[in-house]
């Protein structure tokens, strides 16, 4: 016998919108990314083409970074990742935590720092020269010090000029792309960030670019198709669609909101 | 299951092995929120004494406004202080940005009323006749106000408890304008947000339990306070 109290109306409600949930549940394809894709405006700009030839599917974006947007992928949280962490990406593969991976599309990362700065004539079109005068000069500079991919180049550049970055003038933040510039802009740092988010930013920062163009600071997107995946044919229909030739002409045409210059380049056809 | 009682064990062996990492977060935010309530004491104690006793026109609205102060939202508080010592904003030139000044600024303009709030009720709550006993005594004002303050001085405790409970635990404002900067700008709210995006949960989690601590016994004492029998002293003491 089911005791009568006044408590059961509202746990017979509750009971049944938690089944309603779990039954719209596999519709849904959970997709980790990185904030720089979901602050560029990249998935408002091609998730609704996705939509409207899958009716039935609807993707619901993590932002997060690209360390993190893998770990939840790993432990079965997301059904999809699009991320730009390639080192960290080799390893979830490796890990057997991956179905397939697809490169996407890519952009690149930019030095910036304050208009005549002190390390001013660091600049040009090698990162690693221009970090290594820039911490010669103890010149401040603000780094995420998250899970970051943005994070991961850094550290990798800074190894590969063999500088263990410590002292007065570095400073590990631990917030997104977005507060880092201003960050940077505000202390009149140094940083190193994705041009996307660089642009989206830049009428507001008094920051210039000190470095680009070198082949280290390229930044390659790409989709993995979650092995555990709760929504797995979900999650392959999206990543078959976004490497589509539709998919990627829509990611070439969006342009930053400033300037118009494209924010990514897409190459998921290219060889 | 297994992450959650895994990270909580881990949480317990590192606060048993004194990490440094933890320890220095901790101390940062005892010193950020310590030293805003205290400000706060300052600021809230004159402004709470002054409304529960002066009548003047307009009270109502001032009362409301104290009040008021006690639901900020800290992102708000965040975002005006923020814009004031922005390099672009009118106090740009202290450099105050992302440093322990901006975030003890924020906490104070979140603690204050709180403060105040708290002070104005106990003012109140303490029979005017005593002053008015205390005067016809031959005390003076400032006496007569002193005594009245030490009438309400259990409340005033609970003031600082209830302040500094609400700015510890506050994330928006101390995240907005102190940046969150490793060594620096940490503290145990924003470290646990970074660390639970990193994955750490253990390190998130050990930080998470000495948080409750501190809210545990901030708590405690305000519950201790008010179960306490105020006991009257004679007045000629």
């Amino acid at each position: 016998m089911i005791p009568r109290s006044p408590v059961s109306p509202f746990l017979a409600t509750a009971l049944l919108s938690l089944t309603t949930l779990c039954v719209q549940q596999p519709d849904e394809i959970v997709l980790a990314s990185t904030t720089s894709t979901q602050d560029s405006g990249l998935f408002d700009h091609i998730l609704p083409a996705f939509h409207a030839e899958h009716p039935g599917l609807r993707v619901r974006v993590i932002a997060v970074g690209s360390g993190e947007a893998l770990r939840i992928a790993s432990r079965g949280d997301a059904d999809a990742v699009l991320s730009h962490s390639p080192e960290a990406e080799i390893s979830f593969m490796e890990a057997g935590h991956g179905e397939s991976r697809r490169r996407v599309m890519y952009n690149d990362f930019v030095i910036v720092g304050p208009p005549d700065g002190p390390a001013a004539s660091c600049g040009g079109t090698d990162a690693i020269p221009a970090l290594t005068c820039i911490s010669e000069l103890e010149a401040p500079f603000i780094s995420r010090g998250d899970d970051s991919g943005t994070y991961a180049r850094e550290r990798r550049l800074w190894s590969l000029a063999g500088i263990d970055p410590e002292g007065d003038w570095y400073l590990r933040s631990g917030q997104g792309m977005g507060e880092v510039l201003m960050m940077a802009s505000e202390k009149a740092a140094y940083s190193l960030g994705d041009r996307g988010t660089y642009l989206s930013l830049a009428d507001r920062l008094d920051l210039e670019i000190l470095v680009e163009g070198d082949p280290l600071l390229r930044n390659q997107y790409s989709v993995i198709v979650v092995r555990r995946a709760a929504n797995r044919r979900g999650a392959k229909a999206f990543a078959g669609w976004i490497i589509s030739p539709a998919a990627q002409r829509l990611i070439g045409d969006l342009g930053s909101a400033g300037s118009g210059r494209p924010l990514f380049v897409p190459n998921a056809r290219a060889e | 299951m297994d992450v959650f009682l895994q990270s909580i064990s881990e949480a317990v062996r590192l606060l048993i092995s004194g990490d440094p990492y933890l320890w220095q977060i901790v101390g940062r935010s005892l010193q950020v929120s310590g030293l805003a309530v205290l400000l706060g004491l300052l600021g809230g104690i004159p402004l709470g004494t002054w409304l529960g006793l002066a009548r003047f026109p307009g009270r109502d609205v001032a009362v409301a406004l104290v009040n008021t102060g006690l639901s900020l939202p800290p992102v708000v508080v965040g975002l005006f202080v923020y814009v004031l010592l922005s390099r672009q904003g009118p106090l740009g030139s202290l450099g105050w940005l992302y440093t322990t000044t901006a975030m003890i600024t924020a906490q104070f303009i979140l603690a204050a009323p709180y403060v105040a709030a708290i002070t104005l009720a106990a003012v109140q709550s303490v029979p005017p006749e005593l002053r008015l006993q205390a005067r016809a005594l031959g005390a003076s004002r400032w006496q007569a106000l002193l005594l009245h303050l030490r009438e309400a001085r259990l409340s005033l405790a609970a003031a600082v408890a209830a302040g500094f409970g609400a700015v510890i635990s506050e994330v928006g404002a101390v995240l907005m304008v102190g940046g969150n900067v490793h060594g620096e700008t940490r503290v145990i709210t924003t470290a646990i947000v970074l660390e639970t995006r990193r994955g750490r949960f253990a390190t998130a989690m050990a930080l998470g339990l000495i948080l409750l601590v501190i809210a545990f016994a901030a708590n405690a004492f305000i519950t201790r306070l008010q179960q306490a029998q105020p006991r009257r002293r004679p007045l000629t003491s």
